[in-house]
């Protein structure tokens, strides 16, 4: 007989996120994603200054901070036919590098380890044994005994007196916790350390963003950071080199600790290569763009059908249609009215709550389809869809995770085992590392270019009439795409089709399940009052769901057709 | 205002000297009540503490981007593992707790019932009124009726960032969902507000720490908000200020006068409208890290009535247009500083004392608006 689980609050996530499954013989054969919060930021956008856009659409989300901002002002260029100065492509390309390095290490240790990790088993650890472990994995310095003891001690204070604060009722002694003592240890030691990296990456961020979260720096037209070399209140040579310090300084984390973390604890649940794979059709756009038109790109997009790599068919320009007329919405199971299902630019629908209905309307978050199919978005798409197209440092630090994670396993894992819960947290780690080599060229570029004479940092826009565009962004979730109408210098009309919502949403009109609800299908569960397993699949996607949750116009008026430089 | 600056001191003093638990419990209980708290929950608060316990903090998330919760990541001095391992204990939190579901459902009754009247209810997010409340569910409780069940058996309340302390965001114009603040339904109870979008969290860190170490709260203005950060104008400490004293301004990014570091007014800057400290309190541990100081005007984020509501490139109203026509000398002839230094010097502490009528008409706006 099938049981249903609720978990809501699903915790460790950005926003109110609530899952429903029934449960059958131990494992998930059917469940709901429910998005549980609404704030109508787009409605709030109507009749505003465009140039101020990007102010609003940041504070969708302060998790992904910054990638709704540079989606935002990418969006209002692109309806103005605006190229921005080169300097100001490098200086948003770092930040949203520095953003992405701190977003994935915090998803992974703060956020997800604790569905993996048993950190009341790492108070059996031997401190020495534990220095040896992680010695064979990496060279990174503050992996010794020492490290190991100290934090042993303090956790075991922390335990002793007895308010155990964030760590109460976690999901310790679980059955489905598999890992050593010596491993729990590490991974605790790791998951303190990490606390300090990600405030490393958010440096790079503020020295360049002004402050984050959000962001601000930015202006539809460039960015606000003068650059003079011969003056100590703007960009000089004293802040370019702390950044190229604190990138630095990353990199040697996310090798040595969190990419190689990843694959030595994923490689010690092998089974979870065989589960949460869900929908396999993939899809990513380019970014990290070479020039202030944004015709080239370091980054690659494009999307893969049915798991099946050779399907890849590369996105790689952003007038490519193949991207702009395939995007569809569907209301069919969410919280709205109007008709079911839309072209993003045709956005109507007003608020309409029903409360939970298994077979009616259950969420906030609405459906997106591509070509009529369910897709997935994220990391795992981006490192699928770079390697097949054989972009270099993809291949460099997939091929690095992959040969990590077979000599812990014993076993030889392939790019196709990726397609499951554990994958996506490989991808990211595997992202992070291709990201953050990037930041660096990045860095030299934006020195290159400065020394070259050219200190230019704004292109001024000008609104007239009826202008119309749209902005992408390759964000740590996912694609991110935000559309803009304006007339007479107003807005008329936005929208955000966001990575949560391509992931987290409903069924469809067809009642085909979302991404998430798939992924949930088959998983084990081994004890229904504790459905770790749920939160292990939920958690691979990164959560999102106050940028999940937007909202459409509600006078319904059309957002015309995709216009690109 | 004088009596409430004895009974810091006091306490002040009573930390620095060695003194019997009675006369400790007898300042904090003053100190409590002199900021509305009851001398019960101070009391508890310093038995607690002398129990070894850590005080217990409930973290709501209703309407919200945890921008705010982000932004205590950032933080040094203290690290956010010693807040949430040694200072407190973090007893619900979405974002950070390890439990989901019922689990963590489990943990909110325990906290609530083991530290009644005591625990700290943090709150981040507006709490949407509209239609009974329906568009911010958790646990199928709306954030309403989570918000006032929680709140009831709090010692302290804190709302966290503009759109706890007013709304912020989703609650501008039109507010499609009736998004209000912690203060605005709580409205028979101190609630200490930390605007910002996100809040400094040292502003925060700063209220915390005090309630956990003292059991009171800092002195806060009419608006609940603490003195120490908001006590002054952005545009009084700016390291710009020069600039527009001599009117020397950006007119546009990149121009001459921004890659000169100029005053960013011209642009836009609320600066001069908008209390907080960001001049001072920098962000994220970078020395210049603001807004202000790269190069973008302030948005006044901490204001009810700027923060998304006022157009990013419109100038605000100066209040005092010009600078006063007599400056003080910095060194008397004699060597000796002169009287009206002195006065001045006063002024920029706060304690506005038999200053020059020049000097102290620059207080008054400050003053009404506490």
């Amino acid at each position: 007989m099938s049981k249903r689980i609720v978990v809501d609050p699903i915790t460790r996530i950005e926003g109110h996120l609530r899952i429903d499954v029934e449960v059958d013989g131990g494992k998930v054969t059917k469940a709901w994603s429910s998005g549980q919060m609404w704030r109508g930021i787009e409605t709030i956008l109507k009749g505003r200054d465009p140039r101020e856009a990007w102010l609003f659409t940041q504070r969708f989300c302060g998790v992904c901070t910054t990638v709704h901002a540079l989606a935002s002002v990418r969006a209002v260029e692109n309806a103005v036919g605006l190229e921005i100065p080169k300097n100001a492509q490098f200086i948003r390309n770092l930040i949203l590098a520095a953003h992405a390095m701190h977003d994935h290490i915090v998803h992974f240790f703060h956020l997800s380890a604790l569905d993996w990790v048993d950190v009341v088993s790492a108070l059996k650890a031997d401190p020495k044994a534990t220095a040896k472990l992680a010695q064979s994995l990496s060279d990174w310095p503050r992996n010794s005994e020492q490290e190991f003891k100290a934090v042993k001690e303090k956790l075991a204070t922390f335990v002793d007196k007895g308010q155990l604060g964030i760590f109460n009722n976690g999901y310790w002694g679980h059955k489905a916790m598999k890992l050593s003592p010596e491993v729990n240890l590490m991974a605790v030691s790791h998951y303190l350390q990490a606390l300090d990296y990600q405030r490393t990456a958010n440096q790079v961020v503020a020295i360049l963003g002004s402050k984050t979260p959000n962001i601000q720096n930015l202006a539809v037209g460039g960015v606000a950071n003068a650059i003079n070399l011969d003056c100590e209140s703007t960009l000089n040579m004293n802040t370019l080199y702390k950044i190229k310090d604190l990138l630095s300084e990353m990199g040697q984390f996310i090798q040595d600790v969190y990419l190689t973390d990843v694959c030595a604890i994923g490689a010690m649940y092998p089974d979870w290569l065989g589960y949460g794979a869900g929908v396999t059709n993939y899809l990513a756009v380019p970014d990290m763009p070479l020039d202030g038109a944004m015709t080239a790109f370091d980054l690659p997009g494009g999307t893969i059908m049915n798991g099946d790599l050779s399907t890849i068919r590369p996105i790689n320009r952003l007038d490519d249609e193949y991207f702009g007329k395939n995007v569809t919405e569907s209301i069919a199971h969410s919280w709205y009215e109007g008709a079911e299902e839309r072209h993003p630019y045709q956005g109507e629908t007003n608020p309409a709550y029903t409360e939970f209905q298994d077979d009616g309307k259950y969420s906030w978050v609405k459906s997106p389809r591509f070509d009529d199919k369910v897709m997935q978005v994220g990391p795992l798409a981006q490192v699928l869809v770079g390697f097949q197209q054989g972009h270099a440092p993809t291949v460099k630090w997939a091929s690095w995770a992959l040969e990590k994670a077979s000599a812990v396993a014993g076993v030889n894992i392939t790019p196709s085992m990726l397609h499951s819960t554990l994958g996506r947290h490989a991808a990211r780690a595997i992202r992070c590392a291709i990201i953050s080599e990037l930041a660096l060229k990045h860095w030299g570029l934006l020195v290159e270019n400065i020394a070259s004479g050219d200190l230019t940092i704004f292109n001024e826009p000008e609104f007239k009439g009826h202008q119309e565009g749209f902005g992408c962004h390759e964000a740590p979730r996912g694609t991110l795409s935000h559309f803009v109408v304006i007339d007479d210098g107003k807005i008329t009309n936005y929208q955000a089709v966001v990575p949560s919502t391509w992931n987290a949403g409903p069924r469809d009109g067809k009642n085909r399940p979302g991404p998430y609800e798939s992924s949930l299908v088959g998983n084990p569960i081994a004890d229904p009052e504790r459905p770790l397993e749920v939160l292990r699949t939920i958690h691979s996607f990164d959560p999102c769901l106050a940028c999940a949750v937007h909202a459409f116009d509600p006078d319904g008026k059309e957002l015309g057709s995709v216009r690109t430089l | 205002m004088d009596a409430k600056k004895t009974l810091r001191d006091e306490a002040a003093q009573a930390l620095d000297h060695p003194i019997g638990r009675r006369n400790f419990l007898k300042v904090i209980t003053a100190a409590a009540a002199a900021v509305g708290l009851s001398s019960s929950v101070a009391v508890k608060m310093a038995e607690a503490a002398a129990a070894g316990l850590k005080p217990s903090v409930i973290w709501l998330h209703f309407q919200e981007c945890t921008g705010c919760t982000e932004s205590l990541l950032r933080t040094s001095h203290p690290d956010v593992a010693e807040v949430i391992l040694d200072l407190i204990s973090l007893d619900y939190h979405e974002t950070l707790s390890a439990a989901a579901g019922h689990q963590i459902e489990a943990s909110l009754h325990q906290a609530m019932e083991q530290h009644k009247g005591k625990y700290i209810c943090v709150v981040e997010g507006a709490i949407p009124e509209k239609d009974g409340g329906i568009y911010c569910k958790i646990g199928d409780r709306t954030a309403l009726d989570i918000l006032n069940t929680v709140a009831a058996d709090a010692g302290a309340i804190v709302a966290l960032g503009s759109c706890a302390s007013f709304g912020g965001i989703p609650a501008s114009p039109p507010n499609p969902t009736g998004a209000t603040g912690a203060p605005m339904i709580l409205k028979d109870k101190t609630v200490v507000t930390i605007p910002g979008c996100p809040a400094n969290p040292y502003n925060f860190l700063g209220v915390v720490l005090q309630y956990a170490t003292l059991g009171t709260l800092p002195e806060l203005d009419q608006k609940g908000r603490p003195k120490f950060a908001y006590g002054r104008t952005i545009h009084e400490d700016c390291p710009r200020r020069a600039h527009f004293d001599a009117g020397r301004f950006a007119q546009m990014y990149g121009d001459e006068g921004h890659m000169q570091g100029y005053c960013l007014y011209k642009l836009g800057c609320k600066g001069p409208a908008t209390h907080a400290n960001c001049s001072i309190q920098h962000f994220c541990e970078v020395p210049g890290a603001w807004p202000i100081g790269i190069g973008h005007p302030c948005v006044g984020c901490t204001e009810q009535q700027l923060a998304f509501r006022v157009p990013l490139h419109d100038t605000v109203d100066i209040e005092r247009p010009t600078p006063p026509d007599t400056y003080p000398p910095i060194l008397a002839n004699d060597s000796k500083v002169s009287p009206l230094a002195t006065a001045v010097g006063g002024l920029v502490a706060g304690a506005a004392i038999g200053a020059a009528v020049v000097q102290s008409r620059r207080l008054d706006k400050e003053d009404t608006n506490d």
